[in-house]
């Protein structure tokens, strides 16, 4: 399902990555767990074809990112990827719901009962109709998690998405992240520098 | 939910920002379409008070006072002349027709003329009710003047003296409305009509009371056969060629003044067009200005909202899908800015008409679009395009990982 070849990346010439090949099979959950520096978020960006490669290759779901048209890619990414990030981002002047909808006009997709069954899924159905920045901030995880998983991706990418937990609510968010992907029918990847997520996964690397 | 109501919500996230432009715009646009609009509108009045009248004859005086007083009857008249002398142009070979005119009462602040029956034609005035005048102290009554005054057919007017309210009134001066006419859209709709005969009559009777104190003139009322005087004289050619040669015949060898309507009337809109133009140039400096305002606020509205645009690319929005955006939330801005200037210019079209109704009893109401708007409406939507271009090229060239990786 997800197979990179030497991949290189470097920033101006200035920062130069060096990725250790990755390969991993359909139903396969993986962290990606490195220190600060190593370029996760480069991997991350690379993997979601927010960036592209120097040179190596990147199959994911039997297509090569690299020989993509950023167009191609921005179409790619809708159909298959949700990208659950670090901090939570969102459109401010939407709602919580509205958001959703945005997601889903960009994907060409219009389904409220599917919006309204994530919510009621993560708990967070009774803010639907909140401005985001009326949420906690734990309420503003859940809801970049829906974004991440509105448009049925088949592979869900996680960035660094409990590094700013205690202990407890870490492991509720992991667990919430792997049951979403479950219940979706998604793989799910996680970057993470939070070694506190390895007995979670059964398949993990170090960068 | 589309990228074209994500605008507006945009839009309204930021609500002083965005009125700011807005009500910048919708000042620029709504000045220089009052402006249109009361320039057409009172061009229009003109011209179509105008009825091919080539030429108007009266005292020695202002030209243009002539014709604002005898062709527009919002000026008081230059003096009287007398019949006789305007019978003799009248006989010219090259009129081809005239109508005399006489002022000298107002009943309630409208105007009493006495005119030939030619002068209604001259507007196309149709009696609604009642009758033509037969005899001297009837009037026919124009369609705003019995609106306004609730005069009904049969009424008895008693006039003033002078074109103003204030006149002496003449308790001998005393008309019977016989008919009333239909509105004509044109200036015998504020006035009152009646025959020449009923005003030479009232003011015999008034010079006589005046001319017992006066000594001078005593022997000039004796000996005359006829010392009848009219106001002016409506001049039509039998050639439009006419026009260069003999006003200035009438000049040079009488002491009758003759003035060209339509020339005297481009003279004025010269006159006030300056004022016109300096107005519009201060308007369009208002819509560039607006489009500044605008410009700087998408481009910070840029910064602020660089992880939201970021976010909605990697949802997998293209490039295009986001410039689109921002030149939308631009649009959106301009275009109801150009449809709100016009509703301003209209309410001040009608705040303006009713206040010239007031004082010179003309009314301009038009609420039609004139094409120097649409003119307008395409600056607004350049204005909109041009301030959000450099925006848009920005968010299409943003470099989204750089952005995620910042934050």
């Amino acid at each position: 399902m997800l197979k990179t070849k030497e991949v290189e990346f470097n920033y101006d010439n200035q920062m130069f990555f060096k990725f250790q090949n990755i390969d991993l099979n359909s139903n396969e959950n993986l962290l990606i767990i490195g220190e600060s520096g190593v370029g996760k978020t480069t991997l991350m960006h690379l993997l979601a074809g927010l960036l592209k490669s120097n040179s190596g290759s990147i199959k994911l779901f039997d297509k090569e990112l690299n020989q993509m048209s950023s167009y191609q890619l921005d179409s790619f990414r809708k159909n298959n990827i949700g990208i659950v990030f670090q901090r939570p981002h969102f459109v401010n002047s939407l709602t919580v719901k509205e958001n959703l909808q945005l997601a889903q006009y960009i994907a060409n997709k219009n389904d409220n009962t599917r919006i309204e069954s994530i919510l009621k899924n993560l708990n967070i159905f009774e803010k639907s109709n909140k401005k985001t920045n009326q949420l906690s901030q734990g309420e503003k995880q859940r809801v970049s998690i829906a974004l991440a998983i509105v448009n049925s991706p088949k592979l869900i990418l996680a960035d660094e998405p409990t590094s700013s937990l205690d202990d407890n609510n870490c492991s509720k968010v992991i667990k919430l992240l792997k049951k979403q992907a479950t219940d979706f029918g998604a793989q799910l990847i996680v970057i993470t520098h939070d070694s506190r997520l390895k007995k979670h996964f059964k398949k993990s690397i170090e960068l | 939910m589309n990228i074209f109501k994500l605008s507006i919500k945009n839009i309204f996230n930021k609500p002083l920002s965005s009125s700011i432009s807005l009500a910048l715009l919708v000042l620029g646009v709504g000045i220089i379409s009052l402006l249109l609009q009361l320039n057409t509108l009172i061009k229009d009045q003109m011209d179509n008070n105008l009825r091919g009248i080539d030429m108007v004859v009266g005292a020695k005086g202002s030209p243009l006072q002539l014709i604002l007083s005898s062709v527009y009857h919002i000026d008081s008249p230059t003096g009287n002349i007398s019949l006789a002398e305007a019978e003799t142009i009248s006989n010219n070979r090259m009129v081809g027709s005239s109508i005399k005119i006489l002022y000298g009462d107002n009943y309630k602040g409208f105007r009493i003329v006495g005119a030939e029956k030619k002068f209604i034609e001259l507007y196309k005035g149709v009696i609604k009710e009642g009758k033509d005048w037969d005899n001297p102290y009837e009037v026919l009554v124009g369609s705003k003047v019995y609106e306004k005054l609730k005069i009904n057919l049969g009424d008895e007017l008693i006039s003033s003296h002078g074109l103003r309210e204030t006149g002496q009134s003449h308790d001998e001066g005393t008309f019977k409305v016989v008919g009333l006419l239909k509105p004509s859209n044109s200036v015998i709709d504020q006035l009152i009509i009646t025959s020449p005969q009923s005003v030479w009559d009232i003011h015999e009777t008034h010079d006589h009371d005046e001319h017992e104190n006066e000594n001078e003139h005593e022997h000039e009322h004796e000996n005359e056969h006829d010392n009848r005087e009219i106001t002016a004289m409506l001049i039509k050619f039998k050639s439009p060629m006419n026009i260069i040669q003999f006003p200035r015949q009438i000049n040079e060898n009488t002491n009758l003044q003759a003035a060209v309507p339509s020339y005297e009337i481009s003279r004025l809109f010269k006159l006030f067009g300056f004022g016109i133009e300096t107005l519009s140039y201060l308007a369009y400096l208002i819509i560039i200005v607006s489009g500044f305002s605008l410009f700087i606020n998408l481009f910070n509205s840029m910064r602020e909202r660089k992880y939201e645009m970021a976010l909605i690319r990697t949802l997998g929005a293209s490039r295009f899908q986001l410039s689109t955006m921002i030149i939308f939330e631009s649009l959106v801005l301009t275009i109801s800015g150009f449809i709100l200037g016009l509703l301003f210019s209209r309410f001040g079209v009608m705040f303006v008409s009713s206040l010239m109704e007031e004082s010179i009893n003309y009314n301009l109401n038009s609420l039609k679009i004139l094409n120097e708007e649409y003119w307008l409406l395409g600056l607004s939507v350049l204005i909109g395009v041009v301030s959000s271009l450099i925006p848009a090229i920005q968010v299409y060239k943003m470099n989204i990982s750089k952005i995620l990786a910042d934050a």
